[in-house]
Formats: C-alpha cells, structure tokens, sequence
C-alpha cells in the first residue's frame, strides 16, 4: 500500500529523517516507536504533507502513486488520515459542518457521488456513538472545550466517517485514560481490514496491548534501527531505547 | 445636528484624524455627502442591516446620524465590502438607558479601502453600547476601524464595549484600529480590545489533511471569524441570509 524508500526530510535545515525506509501492506499493523525527537512526528508530517517539513531524498509510494507529489487535501482524497497528536481548536466551525465538507470534498474529488445529509447524519451518529462521543459536542465548534480523551475519540470519529485507506496515528494512545484506550483502540482494530493499513505512532507499549501490530519498528536519530513482532515493544518497554540507539 | 455640520463643508484632508487613513482622491468622488438620520423613540426597538456593495471602483460614502431617545435599542450590522472606497460613519446618541448594538464586518481585497468610524454619545445616564467589528483583508487592501466612545459628565454607569478584530491574508494587506475614549463620568465601564492576526496555518492544515482544498479551508476559517459580528442578529433567517452573503463575499 505504501513504500516509504530512504527518506530524507528536515525542519528549518535541520535533518530529522535520515534514511527511514519502511513498507505497509494492505491489512498490516505497524507500530513505529522512539524516543523523543526521533522523528516520529515528522514523518507523520511529512506523510500528511504539512509545509515546512522538507523532503530533500527518497520517495514514498502511495497506492502506486508519488505521495510527496500531492498537495495535503490530494493525499486526504487519496486515502490517507492523519490522527493528531494534538487535535486543533477550530472556533465557530462545527464538527459537523467541518466533517461534512471533508467528506464530500474527499468524494468529490474522487468522483463519487457527494454524502446528503441524511446519509452524512447517520453516519456521524454511528461513529459518535461507538466512540462514545455524545452526538451533541458534534455540534459544537471543532474540538473547542474539548478535554484531551475527547479530542482524541474526536479524532476516530472523523476516521470512521472518512473511512482511509492508511491511517497513522500519531500519539493516539497519549492523554487517554485507561478506559477511553480501549474505545479508542477498539475503534481502531474496527477499522481494520485487508484493504486498510494502520501505522500507530507511540511512545508506550500500553496501546499494542490493545491494538496488536503485525511489526513493530524502533526509531532512533530518524532511522529505523530495528524491526520485529509485537514482542519487541516488550522488550522496548523493559530495556528502554538507549539499548537501541547502540 | 452640529456634531455634522464640518461634514457637509469643506472636503476633508488627511490631516484629520477620522480622515487620516482614507482614499483622498476617492472621498472626492463621492462628495459632497448627504447626512441620513435615524432616530429611535423613547422604549421603541429596531434592527438594520447596511449592505455596502457599490460598484467595482466606484467610492461610497455613507454618514449616518443616530439618535436613541431613552430606553431605545437599535441593533445595526454593516456588510462593507464594495467599491474601491467605502466609509460608513455612523454618530450616535444614547439618552438615558438606550443601547446601541453593532456588528461590523469588512471585507477588503484588491487595493480596495474600507472604513467603519463610529461616534457612540453617551449622553444620559445608564446607557449601554456594544460594538464587534470583524475584517479580512488581502492584497494592499486597507480596512480600517475608527471607534470614538465619548461619555458626557450626565452619561454615569454607562457601559460601553469596543471589540475589533482583523485578519490580514496578504502581506501588503493593511488594517488600522483605533479605540478612542473621552470621558467626562466618573462611574462608567469603557471596555476596548483589537487584534490584527493571520490564518491559524496549523488550523488549515487540520482541514487540508481531512480533505478540505486550500480555498474551502480559508473560507471556512474566515467565515467563522466574521461570524462573530453577527451573532447579535436576532431573527435566524436574517442572520442565515447574512452569513449566506458573507460567504458568497469569501468564495
């Protein structure tokens, strides 16, 4: 689904990826782990295509399309979500309104047939409610007021409604107490199916526990240094990345 | 009515203050300028909504004289957003327990130049006024917001509230604030803020990564912003038809 191939990017001149090379397939979960400044939002970044984060090598492969060739709302279309490690406040645009109009831009774009509003309605309403989102903060302006779980279930409401092809989820798990990580990853492993892809971003092993990946990947100085099964956050977690880094 | 009368005289200059951001060349245009009045009875209510969509390249002129007999309430909104150059002057009275509501909204593009200058008078005891002007601007446009709240020795309690805002898309962009107070009162609540301000980027790129283009996403946000002055619209139709031309204004 995607082949990510030597990648390069740096901030302000400064490199932070350094050759990260990495392949998902249709139906595989990946976990990338790392200590701070590793990297690893940046290369959620660099894979949603936020300006500022510069690709000077390597290439990523999309569907069999040049993904770093495509503007942020191209990639969107094409099927790529990013969950925000830090959800952003949008005053006087409601959920709603915000969600609806990224799902028939995505469709429009895509050539399909626009979502009415009875067909946009239930399918927040589903989304809201098996995440446990009351319908009614919806309405409210996007993610205003919102406590941190909230903006987080916020998050895989709007991917359950946009439906990706390769979701990354940067720092999903972070601010979730222990209950709303499991809503969280249970709308997560939902989401899961041979034409999806899902590439978690995390800190801590506590979400593989409940979202199992096929692999698991160590990022350190913006490198993949190691690649196994879900043991190997296990590992992470008893040993630390300072082992690693070696 | 004396308060007007420099305005039907000489033209103005740049060297007056209520001038001194104006499109000279333009203003002559449009002058000589003739005064509207409003006034509201003792008790009574109205809402008006002033449309400033005069021509491309044409100047637009507008003063209005305002006066609110006690216990009145006039709630106005302003869409400027036409011509090469367009002022709404508004000098309002308020007599003993009137209150004055605004919500302004400039949308300025091009090298157009647009104004709201207010003069709200408090001339009575207890009176209130609320004004919220909200702008974006691109280009070398210029918007300018010129708020004179003046409080006279009888105008105790008064409770007045200045709100402006602007958003610059461009860097040649302009907006020009300033809140001026004259008080004569010792027991009064004068409240005055501005902020001149960018698109939030990290904003537009959380809509752009849900699929929204660059255009919607902007329009989005600006709507939003300028959303704000017409929140004190009370009749929802009107409102919806306002936000609607708003829109429109932005695409």
């Amino acid at each position: 689904m995607i082949i990510i191939d030597n990648l390069h990017a740096q901030i302000d001149g400064k490199a932070i990826l350094n050759g990260l090379s990495l392949t998902i397939n249709g139906g595989e979960v990946h976990a990338i782990m790392g200590p701070n400044g590793a990297g690893k939002s940046t290369l959620s970044y660099v894979l949603a295509g936020r300006a500022g984060y510069e690709v000077t090598s390597g290439s990523v492969t999309f569907m069999g399309e040049d993904l770093l060739a495509m503007a942020p709302h191209e990639r969107a279309a094409a099927g790529v979500f990013l969950g925000l490690q830090y959800p952003v406040e949008i005053p006087g645009v409601s959920n709603l309104m915000f969600l609806r109009t990224a799902l028939n831009a995505q469709r429009y774009r895509r050539d399909e047939k626009e979502a009415s509003g009875a067909e946009f309605m239930k399918l927040a309403k589903a989304a809201a409610e098996e995440l446990g989102l009351p319908y009614e903060m919806l309405k409210r302006s996007v993610n205003q007021g919102f406590s941190g779980g909230e903006k987080k279930r916020n998050e895989m409401v709007q991917m359950a409604v946009l439906e990706p092809k390769l979701a990354v989820l940067d720092e999903t798990d972070s601010g979730l107490d222990i209950d709303a990580l499991r809503v969280v990853s249970d709308g997560i492993n939902r989401m899961r199916s041979p034409e999806r892809a899902t590439l978690l971003i995390t800190h801590y092993q506590r979400l593989l526990d409940y979202v199992v990946p096929d692999y698991v990947h160590v990022l350190v100085d913006g490198r993949i240094v190691r690649t196994g099964g879900p043991e190997l956050a296990h590992e992470l977690e008893r040993d630390g990345y300072v082992s690693m880094a070696a | 009515m004396t308060a007007l009368a420099p305005l039907l005289s000489a033209m103005p200059t740049r060297r007056e203050e209520d001038w001194r951001y104006s499109d000279i060349a333009a203003v002559a245009r449009a002058w000589p300028v003739v005064p509207e009045t409003i006034t509201i009875a003792a008790g009574d209510s109205a809402a008006q909504l002033i449309v400033q969509d005069a021509a491309p390249g044409s100047a637009s002129i507008r003063q209005l004289a305002i006066t609110l007999a006690a216990g009145a309430r006039l709630t106005l909104h302003i869409i400027n957003s036409g011509g090469a150059y367009g002022r709404i002057a508004l000098d309002v009275t308020l007599h003993e327990g009137a209150h004055f509501e605004l919500g302004g909204i400039i949308i300025a593009t091009g090298e157009q130049v647009l104004e709201i200058i207010t003069t709200v008078r408090h001339a009575g005891p207890g009176a209130s006024s609320n004004q919220i002007v909200r702008c974006v601007a691109g280009g070398t446009a210029t918007a300018t917001y010129l708020g004179k709240v003046a409080v006279a020795r009888a105008g105790q309690k008064t409770d007045a509230a200045q709100s402006f805002k602007a958003l610059l898309l461009d860097r040649g962009a302009t907006a020009n604030a300033k809140p001026e107070l004259e008080i004569f009162a010792d027991d009064v609540k004068c409240a005055h803020g501005a902020t001149v301000g960018e698109l939030d980027k990290m904003a537009l790129f959380y809509m752009e990564s849900r699929g929204l283009p660059p255009v919607t996403a902007r329009a989005l946000l600006m709507r939003a912003f300028l959303s704000d002055a017409l929140v004190s619209m009370a009749d929802e139709g009107e409102r919806e038809a306002a936000e609607a031309r708003v829109t429109a204004l932005l695409a």
